[in-house]
């Protein structure tokens, strides 16, 4: 194996002084591929090989690489020279360091001499400046015994200068007797000494000056001292007796007000400003938190814990007692950073509460007036008469808000019972019934308490059921409010009331309360189904599944990719949209409350919602008086809006028979009252969607049917100013943004087709008709590449065995041999000892 | 016993007597008729039964009817052969026993007469029991023929009685589609069916020359009932089950012949179809006219005419008739003009939401999985397909936009509507006219599908995630579109509702339903509700 790597390097000695032309011309290292066809028009690179060279060189890339890896296999260290040139082959050993002086020159001109005027080159030894050495050799010597010092300090220049065989030398020079130039090295050293032994005595000189100075200056001082103030000399003059109690007071004060300083400025400087900081950054936390939900990207990563509540917080209904939460939070005020957080949160929450107090009634009214006003259209529309009534006893009943349900005097009697003293101890409801028997006859506000001592009392940390039941409370208090809405009249200010409640029990038991609202959705929409499969119609859902979607919407967030109850009830909504068809002013109201919870589920993320805008189109397209010019307009009318063949909302026509009776001319003004406030709202939601929609890409394609409907179809002269106003507006911004959108045609795509294509033609078989389409063709031939990397990897893979190999052995050899070579000589030594041994015995005898 | 019956027939039983012979059991009254000829004179109390108010009277009557009647044919008692009148048989020479079947004869084509008319009774039970009466009758009528069989006429079948019952269950006033399900287990019989097909198109034949073509809905919706519950056999071996059993030459029989059936459902349809129809009668007809109806036709080709009148009609029944067309095209060598251009102008928004959605695309599919298709055709259709998935609900747009993607795979130049290089200066009109009819002119080609690029900001995250799709390039092997055709907006919602993962919640505290002032909802019905509490007071 030796052999023909000897040969080898002899080759590539021989090689390296031909020329590349000699070699190729030599027939012994030319290897012809031979061609099975002769195919015309095709150059061929291959067709001559030449595989000395190619050997040589595959060899010279091993020894450069893997055989450096084997070599340095087990070494974790590695010698790297950084001076310049190190490995620089081409320049002379001359040039390198002429260079790298002139490098040094240059840094040191750069780095420190930039300002320096006089230009004095500083010399260095080992890259320390001697003057500075100089200046630090001064420092040592003035703590230090002077002559310990010196002794070292000459035996530290001598070597120094003498290097490391400067002692050894001299030993030799003294032993030999002294050559010329050793003489004068010691003469040099001995003057060094003697040199040293003057500066240390000069310094000791100065030291003991300076000394004697710094002693008349204390003196000089005390004596003035006495002049200037008369204080310190009665203290001196007092001296111990009465210093020891004084120093204790002060102390003590020092260190009291030291400690007080140290708390106030603390406490100030956190409540305002850190707090602030931190709540912001926990704000921060959670929106980026929820955008990336948004996105959509991370949909699968761990399940996280609800981030509202501190890491000590074991769902112990922290928000319910504040009583328990105060001490806490001065206790610990270092650690409890979270809580003071929480505790803030407390307190707005009461400020909101106590504010909601004035608006509840105001906000109760509102929802309860436009409920009245969508039960009233109904009834209207089937009996006029009743219409006032029905005013009148909604008005009534708002006016006695809290005591709506009783009828009875008994209730009314347990009522004032009640409010004077509510019980402070609730065991938890087990079914609906007992739930709403709980809560019947309380006010709002004495509903919301009893909520909420309910829980108190069921606290999931005093007892092991107790989760489960106040997780059943979340469903009652959802089905009651679900109960409440449908009540007539709708008792929306108590839902307002208890949502907070709600809010709460969502954030301690997300599961359930997911549970229980996405039942609630199937539910609706199997009813939904159910009814469009068997009439093909289905009605607008109820005010009950209304307050559940916002109840959605108050509980989860909406703007997340995808959420398993906000999905839903977004799909839900998007189907009532479309699927149920508008026969009554009542469905117009329903409908565009749903339109309203829509755009407020996507105004953070902007998805697309196609039927939020089919549903408005339509709406306007209803309020159309002249339907047969628009059908040709309207092309994303959805098939439903036929179904409504009365002109619900043509105003001119009504106003014109409005005058007959007094009766009927009122009810007539209020339905138009209405449909007028339909259309007002939907141009207003029309608005909200451009401005939503503003960026995305197909602005125009989604809002031509609206933009036509408004511009050229719907009579505006006929309507309140008001109105008037605001479909101008509308329609403004929609031509603005018509007009001044972005070239959204063209790219839809970075990059074209890539090579992924190449890698999924599964279904190929081989044969004849391989390669039927430019698909499968693509693959075979990137199937083929593979195979022919993979054949020329393992070619690669199995020389660099046999290259190792032969390293391997080579080296196990060479040590062989000297193993060998040692061994003899050892047994040559012993020979030779063994004959002067036995020569010497025979000399002996 | 000739005189007695004389006197019976001439006098008028009284309405006493009547009411008398009411409350004995008619079929006890039978049973004396059959066993002897001296009662024959009953029969004229059966009969009268038939006519009574109460129901109960009038089906055990017709039970009884039906009871005598087969017993006579079956002992042959009644005249066989050219029936002459009642006069002339009085005057005529005849013996007594001709005598006695004429009357019976008589008295038979009374029954067959009232039982007729009880088909059009106002009580179901009684319908029902005529039917029956009658069918039996029918069967023992054509085991035992009245009618002489002359050399012409080589089958015994009563074809009168079955024109007669399919006259009357065609009601043109009321709706007898009970009745006609009740019948439909006599068309599982061969030769039942094949006298009913050629009587339906008389019958309708007849009655459509009378209105001269106007509509009749009751009538045509009856026709429809009755005509789409016959099931045509599909090999000749499964005409085996028969009322009427013919005892010679039954291999020339017209009935038993598959051919003969096939020709005879083809001239009933046409003759059905040729006049005008109502409008949901098309989308019934087109729904089941390519599994029920074009098979068994001899000649299919023969609808081409109704089938390229309904494709032009338009809407839900253009769609419908597409199936038919489809089924002519492929197998029949139809060749249709224009046949992509009419396609290209069903799209439209409302394709998406009609409940013959899943049929239309998996023909469209059908039409366009032609890889010879031009690609200004397949642009255009993509291209359509695009702008009006910006109006679809998600549970489509889960299966249109793969189907634009295969549209895409299957024509690789379609490509450049996914990439399209162009400089920033371009105009920033798109190129595509969606209102052009022609698909060559519609300049898809020059545009690009930017549409699902809205679409991948989609509420829904399927949707979202199939539209992000065609970021990246496409895979080879198609999607299966046929799975994604049926999706439900139910599924989707039930699909969501199962996935049980994590629920993250708002931390934004909730106080109020209506959060304070910044919801949409507040704003737009603040105002809402304070204008209509201005309005109310």
């Amino acid at each position: 194996m030796v052999k023909p790597q000897k040969k080898r390097s002899l080759v590539d000695k021989v090689r390296k002084s031909k020329t590349s032309a000699e070699i190729k011309n030599n027939p012994f290292e030319v290897k012809i591929n031979r061609k099975k066809f002769e195919v015309l028009g095709r150059k061929s690179k291959h067709d001559v090989g030449l595989p000395g060279v190619s050997r040589s060189k595959a060899i010279n890339k091993r020894k450069d690489t893997l055989l450096k890896e084997h070599q340095n296999k087990h070494k974790s260290n590695k010698f790297i020279d950084r001076r310049f040139g190190e490995y620089d082959t081409n320049m002379d050993p001359e040039d390198k360091i002429l260079e790298r002086f002139s490098m040094e020159r240059q840094k040191q001109h750069d780095k420190k001499d930039m300002f320096n005027l006089n230009e004095e080159e500083e010399l260095t030894h080992y890259g320390q400046s001697l003057a500075e050495m100089e200046k630090f050799n001064d420092l040592m010597d003035s703590d230090s015994e002077p002559d310990e010092k010196g002794l070292l300090s000459a035996e530290l220049t001598r070597s120094h200068f003498g290097g490391g065989g400067g002692l050894l030398r001299k030993k030799a020079g003294d032993d030999k007797g002294g050559a010329p130039r050793a003489k004068s090295r010691q003469e040099l050293i001995e003057e060094l000494i003697q040199k040293s032994k003057l500066q240390k005595r000069e310094r000791q000189v100065q030291k003991e000056e300076t000394f004697e100075l710094t002693e008349k200056l204390d003196k000089d001082w005390k004596s003035i001292q006495t002049l200037l103030a008369n204080k310190p000399s009665k203290a001196e003059r007092d001296e111990l007796q009465p210093e020891k109690p004084k120093l204790d007071e002060y102390d003590m004060m020092v260190r009291e007000l030291g400690f007080e300083m140290k708390a106030a400025p603390s406490e100030k400087l956190k409540t305002p400003e850190e707090l602030a900081r931190e709540e912001r950054e926990r704000l921060q936390r959670l929106e980026a938190d929820r955008l990336r939900r948004m996105l959509g990207d991370a949909v699968e990563s761990a399940p996280k814990a609800p981030a509202h509540l501190s890491a000590d917080d074991l769902n112990d209904g922290f928000i319910l007692d504040k009583d328990d939460k105060k001490p806490l939070s001065y206790k610990d005020e270092e650690g409890g950073e979270e809580e003071e957080e929480e505790e803030e949160e407390d307190e707005e929450e009461d400020d909101g509460e106590g504010v909601a107090v004035g608006d509840d009634d105001e906000d109760g009214d509102e929802e309860e007036d436009e409920e009245a006003d969508s039960h009233s259209d109904l009834d209207s529309e089937q009996e006029s008469g009743e219409e006032a009534e029905i005013m009148e006893e909604e008005e009534e009943e708002e006016e006695a808000a809290p005591g709506v349900i009783l009828t009875e005097e008994e209730l009314k009697a347990q009522q004032e019972a009640a409010k004077s003293e509510l019980p402070y101890t609730f065991t938890a409801p087990e079914n609906q019934g007992e739930f709403v028997a709980l809560l019947k006859g309380h006010s709002p506000d004495h509903q919301c308490v009893i909520l909420a001592r309910t829980q108190k009392c069921n606290h999931p940390s005093l007892a092991v059921g107790n989760k489960l039941k106040l997780q059943k409370l979340f469903g009652f208090l959802l089905e009651y409010m679900g109960d409440l809405a449908c009540s007539s009249p709708p008792e929306l200010g108590t839902i307002d009331k208890l949502i907070p409640q709600l809010y709460d029990m969502g954030q301690m038991f997300p599961d359930a309360a997911s549970k229980a609202l996405r039942s609630a959705l199937a539910d609706a929409s199997h009813g939904m189904e159910e009814d469009l499969e068997g009439s093909g119609r289905s009605p607008f859902p109820s005010l009950d599944m209304l307050v559940y979607l916002k109840v959605v919407a108050l509980l989860f967030p909406t703007s997340d990719y995808r959420h398993p109850v906000t999905t839903p009830a977004l799909l839900f909504i998007c189907q009532s949209l479309s699927k149920c068809p508008v026969t009554s002013l009542q469905d117009v109201t329903s409908g565009l409350v749903l339109c309203c919870l829509a755009l407020e589920y996507v105004s953070l993320s902007k998805r697309l919602l196609p039927e939020l805008l089919n549903f408005l189109c339509g709406i306007l397209h209803l309020a159309v008086p002249d339907k047969t010019s628009t059908g040709s307009h309207a092309p994303s009318l959805t098939h439903w809006f036929i179904i409504l063949s009365m002109n619900v909302m043509a105003y001119s026509s009504l106003s014109v028979k409005g005058n007959r009776k007094n009766q009927k001319c009122q009810f007539k003004t209020r339905v138009c009252a209405c449909r007028m406030t339909c259309l007002s709202t939907c141009l207003d939601l029309v608005k909200h969607c451009c401005v939503l929609y503003k960026d995305s890409a197909s602005f125009t394609a989604l809002f031509q049917p609206i933009h036509t409907l408004l511009s050229k179809h719907l009579p505006l002269q006929t309507h309140p100013e008001v109105l008037q106003v605001r479909a101008h507006v509308s329609e403004g911004i929609i031509n603005h943004l018509m007009t001044h959108i972005y070239n959204y045609y063209g790219y839809l795509r970075a990059a074209g087709p890539g090579f992924s294509l190449l890698f999924t033609g599964l279904l190929l078989d081989y044969g004849k008709r391989r390669g039927n389409t430019k698909e499968q063709k693509e693959s075979e031939r990137t199937k083929h590449k593979y195979k022919k990397e993979f054949k020329g990897a393992l070619r690669e893979i199995r020389k660099d065995n046999r290259f190792m190999a032969r390293e391997k052995l080579q080296e196990t050899m060479s040590r062989d041999s000297e193993r060998k070579r040692k061994v003899k000589e050892l047994y040559g030594s012993l020979g030779t000892q063994e004959g002067e041994w036995k020569a010497l015995r025979r000399r002996k005898k | 016993m000739a005189p007695a019956k004389k006197r019976n027939v001439c006098s008028k039983t009284t309405s006493a007597n009547a009411a008398k012979k009411a409350k004995i059991d008619p079929s006890l009254q039978v049973q004396q008729i059959i066993d002897s000829r001296k009662n024959a004179n009953d029969v004229f109390d059966v009969l009268d039964c038939l006519q009574s108010e109460k129901e109960k009277e009038v089906i055990s009557a017709i039970n009884a009817c039906c009871n005598l009647f087969v017993a006579l044919l079956e002992r042959k008692d009644l005249f066989i052969g050219k029936l002459i009148d009642e006069e002339a048989m009085l005057t005529g020479e005849h013996n007594a026993q001709d005598k006695y079947s004429m009357f019976m004869r008589h008295r038979y084509n009374d029954c067959v007469e009232t039982l007729l008319e009880h088909l059009v009774h106002k009580s179901y039970g009684v319908k029902e029991c005529a039917l029956v009466a009658l069918m039996k009758l029918a069967a023992a009528e054509g085991q035992y023929p009245l009618e002489d069989l002359d050399w012409s006429e080589h089958v015994s079948f009563p074809r009168t009685l079955i024109l007669g019952v399919v006259g009357r269950l065609l009601s043109k006033a009321e709706d007898n589609t009970m009745l006609i399900s009740r019948f439909t287990e006599y068309l599982e019989m061969v030769d039942v069916r094949y006298y009913v097909m050629s009587s339906v198109r008389e019958n309708v034949g007849s009655v459509m020359v009378k209105s001269k073509g106007e509509v009749i809905p009751v009538y045509q919706n009856n026709v429809f009932t009755l005509v789409s519950s016959i099931i045509m056999p599909s090999q000749e071996s499964e005409l085996t089950n028969f009322m009427v059993k013919q005892k010679d030459k039954h291999s020339e029989w017209k009935a038993a012949k598959l051919n003969e059936h096939k020709r005879s459902f083809e001239r009933m349809w046409l003759g059905f179809l040729k006049n005008k129809l109502p409008s949901n009668m098309y989308k019934k007809i087109l729904v089941i006219l390519h599994d029920s109806i074009l098979p068994n036709m001899s000649n299919p080709t023969l609808m081409i005419d109704f089938l390229t009148a309904a494709y032009d009609v338009g809407g839900a029944i253009s769609l419908l008739a597409l199936n038919g067309l489809f089924i002519l095209i492929h197998h029949h060598n139809l060749d249709y003009p224009d046949f992509y251009k009419k396609l290209y102008n069903l799209l439209e928004p409302s394709v998406f939401h009609v409940k013959y959605r899943a049929r239309f695309f998996h023909l469209a599919n059908l039409f366009l999985s032609s890889t010879h298709l031009p690609v200004y055709l397949v642009a255009a259709f993509a291209k359509r397909l695009a702008r009006l998935a910006l109006t679809a609900p998600p549970e489509s747009l889960l299966m249109v936009l793969p189907f634009i993607y295969n549209l895409i795979r299957r024509h690789p130049s379609c490509r450049v509507l996914v990439h399209r290089p162009t400089t920033a200066d371009e105009s920033c009109e798109d190129p595509y006219l969606m209102d052009e009819e022609d698909p060559i002119l519609s300049h898809a080609l020059e545009s690009s599908l930017w549409e699902i690029k809205t679409l991948q900001s989609h509420y829904h995250p399927d949707v979202t995630r199939v539209a992000l799709k065609i970021n990246k390039p496409l895979s080879v092997p198609e999607e299966d579109i046929d799975e994604l055709l049926e999706i439900t907006n139910f599924e989707l919602m039930e699909r969501d509702l199962k996935a049980t993962k994590n629920v993250p919640l708002e931390f934004e505290p909730a106080k109020k339903l209506l959060q304070g002032g910044g919801g949409i909802l507040a704003t737009c019905f603040w105002s809402f509700s304070r204008r209509s509490a201005a309005d109310a007071s």
